[in-house]
This record gives C-alpha cells, structure tokens and sequence, in this order.
C-alpha cells in the first residue's frame, strides 16, 4: 500500500446487528475493510459470517447499525453499489441446463460496461468447457465460473463467500492463486471462510467471528504472534496411560487429547520439562515434537472451542 | 433492454431443453386432437348438444387451448420460479443490477410465447387433419387468449411465490392443474355435468377461459362476466404475489 489515498475504507461497518426471529446472527460487529486488501471473515459454521457479508453487499437488510460500501448506502443506493461490487453467493446455484458460456453473457448483460466474456472464459481456464451445462461442471469449474461471474463487471470490489468448500486441496490452493491474481488487479476482496489456514495464507487482515461478534482483528502474523507466547507440544503414546499428572507440570497450560495423539499447551521451556516429565514416569512416547502456532490456535483461545467439530 | 432480451432468450432456450415440461405444452395437446379427431370427427350431426352448426373438435379446440395454458401455468412456470428460489438463482440475480419488473416480464414473454406456440399447433393441426373450423372473431379471439394466458399464469407466479420449495410448487401444480382441466370444460365438455355440478365450476378461472374462447370461436361474442372474471383473479393474484414474494 503505498499511496496514502489507497488506503480509505472501501467498507465501513459499524456495530452491525440481524436478528432472525430468536436467533441473534450477527451482533455489535463493527470493521472496516482497506482499498487493495485481502479481508477476511473466519469462524465457524452459524458464526454469522455470512449473514454479516450479506448485509454489506445489500442482500439484507439489516437491524442496526451502519454499512457503508464505496461511500454508499448498500441499501438505499443498492443500485449504484450492485454494479460496482462483484459477489459469489455461499449458496447461489444457476440453472442446470444453462451453458457455460450463456451464463456468462446473461450476466454481462446485466451491466453497462462489462468485460469481454471469452477473454474472461481463456481467463479463468473455462474456454474447453463454454458449451458445457452448468450441471456437468466439476466442483472446481463451477467455482471458476462462479468467480468469473462475480468479476463480470471489473468489480471495485468483490465478496466470496466459502470459494473453497466442497473443493480438494490441490484445486482449493489453485483458487487461492486466483484470488490472490484477482487481488494484483487491484480490486478488493473480501473473503468470508471456515478454514483457518485459507485465510492464514490468502488474507491480510482477518476478522475472527464466533457467535456473531467479532473476538479478534488483526494480520494473521499478528494474531499468531499475540499467541506466541504460548507453545504447543505434541507426542504420541505406544498405549494408553493415565497423564492425569501432566497438567501439573510446571508451565503447562492445558492438556488435550485429540484423536489419539496429546497436545500439550503452555510456556517457558516446553518440550525439555514434558520429555522430562515423562521419562521419570517412564513412558516413551513415539513422537514428540514442538508445533507451530496457527491461527486455528488463534481461534481456540479465543473462542474456547475447537473449530472443525 | 440488453438484459431483457438475454434474459428472454435464455430462458427459452432453457424451456426447451427440458423436455419433460415441453411435452406436456406443446405436443400432448396434438396428440389429443389426433386422438379425438380420429374418435369423434368434426361432424356437427354427432355432436348432443345444441352448438349450431359447429363439430366435436370445433368446440373442443378452445378446451384444449385452455388446457394448454394450464399446462405451462401449473406444470412449468410455478415450478420453475420455485426452483430458482430455491437453488438460489434469484438470490444471485438480486445482487446484480438486474431489476424484478425485468425477471417477469421475461418469463412472461417466454411462457406466453411457449404456449402461443402449442396453441397454435393443436389448431393447425385440427384443421388440416380434421376440419376445425376457423375462428369466428380471430381477432378478438387472439385477444382473449393473451388475457387468457396473463391471467392464468399470474396465478401460477402466485404459487411459484407462496411455495416454500420446488417440490411443493410441483405436488401443489398437480393438485390444481387436474381437477381444474377435469371441472372447467376443457376436457370434459361441462354441457354434459350434472346442473349442480356445472353451476359449481363457476368458481373456477379456466372455466371462465373457456367460456370466453368458445364463444368468440362460434361467434358468440364477448363474454363480459368472463373477461371481468379473469380481470378480477388477475389483479387479485399480481397484489398478492408482489407482497409475498420472496427472493429465497
Ligand atoms: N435466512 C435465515 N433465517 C433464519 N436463520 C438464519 C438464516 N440464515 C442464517 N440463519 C442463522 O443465523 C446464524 C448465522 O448463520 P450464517 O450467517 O449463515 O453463519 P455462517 O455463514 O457463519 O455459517 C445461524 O444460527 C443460522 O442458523
Ligand atoms: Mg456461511
């Protein structure tokens, strides 16, 4: 960001609140969103994510609070602010026997100026698929397509909402190189995810959302580095013993078992006092190793719950 | 306007590859006058009731026309609103520029023109293979058929909104579409009902299509209280439409 113009708020959101019935979705969240980043939107299913983005982008309305999107009211001026942003919707299916190629257009219809649709099929490696139904399409393809459509009209600004579920990693970590080539274009994006590590890698700056409120802010490396003074060891046993003891060590935080391996958080010097620790109750575990924080470490002090259930 | 006419042929084409939905519109319709045709022939001295000097087929084709627009109100139209609910089509569209007025007057160009197409073909049919006479009023009778047909689907939209899935939209379009064609003299001519049950079929909206077709057919001119009928479940099925329609 090196112009001083660039970095205005694109989306300025201020204590935002949607109520479903008794369901509160979305909570006193308040954020902004800079000119030319990548944001994202992380917490776990039902946190409200995407009914907060949905607000923003004017598909609801909400019960109070501000949204101001490019200086408007997506809302009130929803028709200026609906050709300037670019949306791929969590749960939008197009017409099964629709081609490729006629969704595109259809769409490109829709504005004043749009972008040329077979530059935009060679773009996004569709161009072999144009004449293809849209219910053929693999998972993969139909999120291309559904990219391609949101980018349709050269969006200031564009919204995905779970780009990557459903996806196998090889074809999620090739979207994310989409995203990151949509973002080098200079348009803004906002990127609404349930995996940690999609946003730890893509984004730079992350909302964590639980429970409709927002629980932390900042660059991935800042959340992580805000956790760092905690450490993670992990070690496997040959069998079950009873380490009922292990949370008295001296250091350790907490002690989880997670499918058969533990993990052991806390501070100081770790991986030296557990190894010790467990050599005089002689046990031997398998591996034993020190583990990099994530934000998926992030999110669990956070939130106090594991994020994948 | 760009959009409305992509939309338009989008969706047409999109009609026609569903060929489940296209049948029973456009070649259902043929098979019947084929049949009938073939069964009753067109000869006025067969025919029980006093319809001057008119045939089986003549007074049938305006019922089959009905059916007709039945077909794609009830069996396709509902079901496909539902459907883009649903799926969340119509969630996308509405984070475009794209405006409602335009979604429905698309549908309504297609649909109309879908079941112009299979109305039109029953008739050519008929009177190549069968000497269906020729209208009395065409004119008037194209007329009617266009405020037939808006009519009509407008409640068909109406389903397609208060359906909460495609699948009701679909259960609930049967549930309709046949004992209307059964009661409202499309298919069974209703000089033939019981008196209790003729005066019954009042109530119901394509019987008032079919009055209003047959008579212009035989030259019996405009039925009024027919015209005011479908006005009135028109304008009664758009208000409501428009208040509880949703986009998802
Ligand atoms: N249309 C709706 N009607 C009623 N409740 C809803 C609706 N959409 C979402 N919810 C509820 O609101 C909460 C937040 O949902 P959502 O915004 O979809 O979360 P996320 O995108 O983080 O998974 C959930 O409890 C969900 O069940
Ligand atoms: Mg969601």
């Amino acid at each position: 960001m090196s112009d001083a113009d660039s970095t205005g708020g694109v989306i300025e959101v201020g204590r935002l609140r949607k109520v479903y019935g008794e369901t509160v979705a979305v909570d006193d969240v308040s954020f902004d969103v800079r000119q030319g980043e990548i944001f994202g939107i992380v917490g776990p299913n039902g946190a409200g994510k995407t009914t907060a983005i949905e607000c923003v982008m004017g598909l609801r309305r909400p019960d109070s609070g501000s949204v101001s999107v490019l200086g408007m009211d997506p809302w009130f001026d929803a028709n200026q602010v609906k050709r300037r942003i670019g949306v791929q919707l969590q749960q939008a299916a197009l017409p099964n026997r629709i081609k490729v190629g006629e969704a595109l257009d259809l769409f490109a219809s829709f504005y004043d100026d749009p972008a040329d649709t077979s530059a935009l099929l060679q773009q996004w490696g569709l161009e072999g698929r144009k004449d293809a139904a849209f219910a053929n399409l693999s998972g993969g393809q139909k999120q291309r397509l559904f990219i391609a459509l949101a980018l349709v009209n050269h969006p200031e600004l564009v919204f995905f909402d779970e780009l990557t579920t459903g996806l196998d990693p090889q074809a999620r970590r090739a979207t994310w190189e989409l995203v990151r080539d949509i973002r080098a274009s200079g348009t803004t994006v906002v990127l609404v995810t349930h995996f940690m590590e999609e946003a730890e890698h893509l984004c730079d700056r992350v909302a964590i959302i639980d429970h409709g409120r927002i629980v932390a802010l900042d660059s991935p490396a800042g959340l992580v580095e805000a956790m760092e003074s905690e450490k993670r060891i992990r070690f496997t046993l040959p069998e079950p013993a009873d380490l009922g003891w292990l949370a008295n060590v001296e250091g350790v935080h907490r002690v989880a078992h997670e499918n058969g391996s533990i993990a052991v958080h806390g501070s100081g010097p770790l991986l030296v006092r557990v190894a010790t620790a467990l050599g005089e109750h002689g046990l031997e575990p398998v591996d034993l190793s020190m583990e990099r924080t994530t934000l998926e470490d992030v999110f669990l002090a956070t939130t106090g719950r594991e994020l994948r259930a | 306007m760009r959009a409305l006419w992509q939309l338009t042929w989008t969706e047409a084409k999109l009609y026609l590859r569903e060929p489940s939905t296209a049948f029973m519109t456009l070649i259902f319709p043929v098979f019947l006058v084929l049949i009938f045709g073939s069964v009753y022939g067109n000869d006025p001295a067969d025919v029980d009731f006093e319809y001057g000097d008119y045939g089986f087929l003549d007074t049938f084709a305006p019922g089959l026309i009905a059916f007709v627009i039945a077909t794609s109100s009830f069996l396709t139209l509902s079901t496909s609103l539902a459907t883009y609910r649903e799926q969340g089509t119509l969630r996308r569209f509405f984070v475009t520029p794209l405006r409602p007025p335009v979604i429905f007057v698309a549908e309504f160009a297609v649909y109309v023109g879908v079941t112009a197409t299979g109305a039109s073909l029953l008739v050519v049919i008929g009177a190549v293979g069968f000497g269906l006479a020729a209208p009395a009023a065409p004119v008037s009778l194209a007329v009617a058929f266009l405020v037939s047909t808006l009519s009509i689907m407008s409640l068909g939209v109406l389903l397609g909104s208060v359906a909460p899935t495609a699948r009701a939209a679909e259960a609930a379009g049967m549930a309709i579409f046949f004992p209307l064609i059964f009661l409202s003299g499309a298919m069974v001519p209703r000089e033939l009902m019981p008196d209790w049950m003729e005066q019954a079929t009042h109530v119901l909206p394509l019987t008032h299509v079919v009055t209003l077709l047959q008579d212009l057919w035989i030259g019996d001119g405009w039925n009024l209280i027919s015209l005011g009928v479908l006005a009135g479940f028109t304008v009664v099925a758009v208000a409501i439409s428009v208040r509880v329609f949703r986009w998802e």
